[in-house]
């Protein structure tokens, strides 16, 4: 079923017909304050019920990456949307469909969520897998937010494996204080806690990527 | 570490008066202090010499910017393979009639019948295929469907505002709605958003997601917007701005407007042939 929509969002190398002649990216704006709420009695624009819980809480190897995100006062954030985006424990990237209307059953690797009131995020879902040799594994996160004219994006490192978070190309080319700002803490409960600040002290790494200007 | 104390769990989901969006002394600002400071920012672009395409995060007139934009630099990586994939979504996820939000309450919704269709491609005119798009916006008379909107407008029982749907194989993206009204906010005194079509994209790349907005030719609140203005290259804003265009325009029906939407570069080393044709 979810499995038979596998697709390549794939161009071929063609362009399209009669593209146009300036090719610079469109900019980003704000999310705004409107983009939506999905709670026990409805649904509205963005988030959606099922957006957070990428496995069942009832499954054996559900894991809750959770946290609150603040401003540069040290403030909670109560209107910011984040999307996770992750490999499966095996570190396979997945490819099936059906995040939007999940079946239960199928691990699609993405998850939505707007925070709370209190800037509270909490995903449900199976804990990555390195993405490679020599690479500790990660959630790629994006954040969205009234108040913050585009997105960001930070990885979440899971905190165990220290010789990995050692070797990790990236995190080696941060000063420790700011590397912090990028791995999650396993709580005694197993869950991993990782807050988001968007200004300050403890501000978060944010990445900028090659083509992608920020 | 320890987590910060949120034990206040049980929130009453309806009662949003988060002082947050309706600052008090937000509004002490008037139009005039939010223009100079515009063109504070426009003449220190106009000097730099440098060439930017995206909003500043750090933009004063947007006043809830002001606390909610980084400091440090973004750190500069090479994306690795989970970032250079993007989640899939099909026809499991949507609906053929989510493209057209003038058909999903009991009636017709009240406004100006509009179709906006474009293309979604990387910065190589490549076509991005099979992804989603989502929009959300304001009905007719600047309302949006949210208990934190407080502009005394009407709600539309027949709008909700808010579709989605696939690209096609030739990146292309099609929705029927309804023209979006202007409406107030609290930035400043007598501040008022331009009418404009939120949009939430996809790319092949994960590093390609993003948001943003789109907006109507001519609309005389552009110079006064301190969101649209962010993006202080003005070629850069008109990126924005959708195209009348006659030949969507439908008889008797609908009026037609033209938005493609560039990508930032995609960083996958394509592996498909060149032509399976
Ligand atoms: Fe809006």
């Amino acid at each position: 079923m979810a499995r038979e929509e596998l697709r390549t969002p794939v161009s071929r190398g063609r362009t399209v017909e009669n593209p146009p002649a300036d090719l610079t990216p469109t900019p980003g704006q704000t999310i705004g304050p409107f983009f939506g709420y999905a709670n026990a009695h409805e649904e509205v624009g963005l988030p959606y019920r099922g957006g957070p819980e990428l496995v069942s809480r009832a499954h054996p190897e559900a894991s809750r990456l959770h946290g609150q995100v603040y401003d540069g006062a040290g403030d909670v954030i109560p209107d910011a949307m984040l999307e996770i985006w992750q490999a499966d424990p095996q570190g396979r990237i997945p490819e099936e469909t059906g995040s939007l209307n999940r079946d239960g059953y199928t691990f699609t690797g993405w998850g939505r969520q707007a925070v709370d009131r209190l800037g509270t995020y909490s995903f449900t879902t199976l804990e990555p897998g390195a993405p490679g040799q020599g690479h500790a594994p990660y959630f790629l996160m994006v954040i969205f937010a009234r108040g913050l004219l585009n997105r960001l994006f930070t990885r979440v490192y899971l905190p165990d494996d220290e010789q990995a978070l050692a070797d990790d190309p990236l995190l080696a080319s941060l000063p420790a204080e700011r590397r912090r700002t990028m791995i999650a803490t396993r709580l005694d409960d197993g869950s991993l806690h990782h807050d988001i600040r968007l200004q300050g002290d403890r501000e978060t790494v944010f990445l900028a990527y090659p083509g992608i200007e920020s | 570490m320890a987590v910060e104390d949120h034990a206040e769990k049980n929130l009453d989901e309806e009662n949003f008066t988060a002082p947050t969006v309706t600052g008090p002394d937000a509004a002490a600002d008037r139009q005039a202090d939010i223009n100079r400071e515009v063109r504070q920012h426009q003449e220190q672009y106009r000097v730099s010499g440098a060439r930017e395409s995206q909003p500043r995060l750090d933009y004063a007139p947007y006043r809830s910017s002001v606390l909610r934009h980084p400091t440090k630099d973004p750190h500069h990586t090479d994306p690795e393979l989970i970032e250079l994939t993007s989640p899939a979504f099909g026809h499991r996820d949507v609906h053929d009639l989510e493209s057209d939000l003038t058909v999903q309450g009991g009636g017709e919704p009240i406004g100006e019948r509009i179709k906006i269709r474009g293309r979604v491609m990387d910065s190589a005119g490549r076509p991005v295929r099979n992804q989603l798009v989502e929009i959300w916006q304001a009905n007719a008379a600047g309302r949006y469907i949210h208990k934190r909107d407080q502009h005394p407008a009407p709600l539309d029982p027949n709008f909700t505002g808010v579709g989605r749907c696939l690209t096609g194989d030739d990146g292309s993206y099609e929705f029927t709605t309804i023209k979006p009204g202007p409406y107030p906010w609290k930035n400043h005194r007598n501040a008022w958003r331009p009418a404009h079509v939120h949009f939430s994209l996809f790319g092949t790349d994960f590093t390609q997601r993003m948001i943003t907005q789109m907006y109507f030719p001519g609309d005389p609140l552009f110079a006064l917007d301190p969101i649209y203005q962010s993006i202080v290259d003005p070629k850069a804003r008109e990126r924005l701005v959708a195209s009348y265009d006659h030949d969507v325009s439908e008889h008797e029906w609908l009026l037609g407007y033209t938005w493609d939407i560039v990508l930032g570069g995609s960083n996958r080393t394509w592996m498909e042939p060149e032509d399976e044709n």
